[in-house]
């Protein structure tokens, strides 16, 4: 098993900051498109995270135009420029699925912010 | 050499160059000893014997270690052949290495899948099952159903696919792809899977 992780150690980012569900996040996600590479955010409230070592994700959801929009990245992707922590949450669970049938407002209300 | 003997250490991911995430599987691949050389004029056909996985000698009886002094190898515990030695010659007591292999060859991974025991048809050969509870059948959802017909030919015929021992048999996962080779810590990275627990023995073949 430590070659596995000898492995996955190589794969890590020592740059992830630590966050938990119900935080606020601003993922900054490099895109591709064509030969340019630009920078994308995506800020949202953390759902779940999941997994351990290279395999782990997160989930973050914001409403865009009314619309709900879920991303999940994986943890250590290069894709992920930066991760910006912006606001503690506090929650009473570790997946806030619940969060999906809620209105704004409360999601706000939920989240302790 | 064509191949060679590995070991699967477990899966995980990587990400390649633009940020995909790749199932792979790691194999710790070598190093292998070649233990014999066979020949057309003496065996009647060609191959390289390899060994891999030292063992202490205590563990080996006499005949093996007989074998073994023979080359100068240190006691191994796998022993197999390969017929496609790529026109190379190869010593006795040589050594082969992970870097047989290079980033994007495709190999074949040969090894024996986990053994299941005893499984019924839906398992086994994908059956669909019943697929009803109600009308009276709610007692035969994983059965077989008919296995053949009545008076003639009043025998079930030879290779009716039923439940039975599933898994533990040789299996091989053809073109994979190298991901990666690292020679210090003798490492193969693979796409994708391969048959057989962590921790058991696989054959490494390459493709040409």
């Amino acid at each position: 098993m430590d070659k596995l992780k000898l492995i996955e150690a190589t794969q890590l980012k020592s740059d992830r900051p630590a966050f938990n569900p119900g935080d606020t996040i601003n993922v900054h996600v490099r895109v591709v498109e064509g030969d340019k590479e630009r920078i994308q955010q995506f800020q949202g409230v953390v759902m779940a995270k999941r997994g351990s070592g290279v395999n782990s994700t997160f989930t973050v959801r914001k409403v865009s135009d009314g619309v709900g929009v879920e991303r999940i990245f994986p943890l250590h992707s290069p894709r992920i420029a930066k991760i910006e922590r912006v606001k503690e949450g506090s929650v009473r669970r570790a997946k806030l699925y619940y969060l999906r049938k809620l209105a704004s407002k409360q999601v706000t209300q939920k989240t302790g912010a | 050499m064509s191949g060679m003997l590995g070991k699967k250490i477990g899966m995980t991911s990587i990400f390649d160059e633009s940020g995909q995430m790749i199932p792979c599987t790691i194999i710790e691949a070598g190093p292998c000893y070649v233990t014999q050389v066979k020949t057309k004029e003496r065996d009647g056909y060609d191959a390289v014997q390899l060994g891999f996985d030292e063992i202490k000698e205590r563990l080996v009886n006499k005949p093996a270690k007989g074998h073994f002094s023979k080359t100068g190898v240190k006691p191994l515990r796998l022993i197999r052949e390969f017929r496609d030695t790529n026109g190379l010659t190869l010593e006795p007591g040589s050594e082969v290495k992970v870097d047989l292999f290079h980033q994007g060859d495709f190999v074949d991974v040969t090894g024996t899948s986990k053994g299941r025991g005893f499984q019924g048809v839906v398992k086994r050969h994908h059956f669909g099952g019943v697929g009803m509870t109600t009308h009276g059948q709610s007692d035969r959802v994983r059965a077989p159903g008919s296995i053949g017909s009545s008076s003639y030919p009043s025998r079930v015929f030879k290779g009716m696919r039923m439940g039975g021992r599933m898994g533990h048999e040789n299996v091989t996962i053809k073109n994979l792809k190298v991901l990666k080779v690292i020679l210090e810590s003798n490492i193969l990275i693979v796409k994708g899977s391969v048959p057989g627990a962590i921790n058991s023995y696989v054959e490494i073949v390459k493709q040409h």
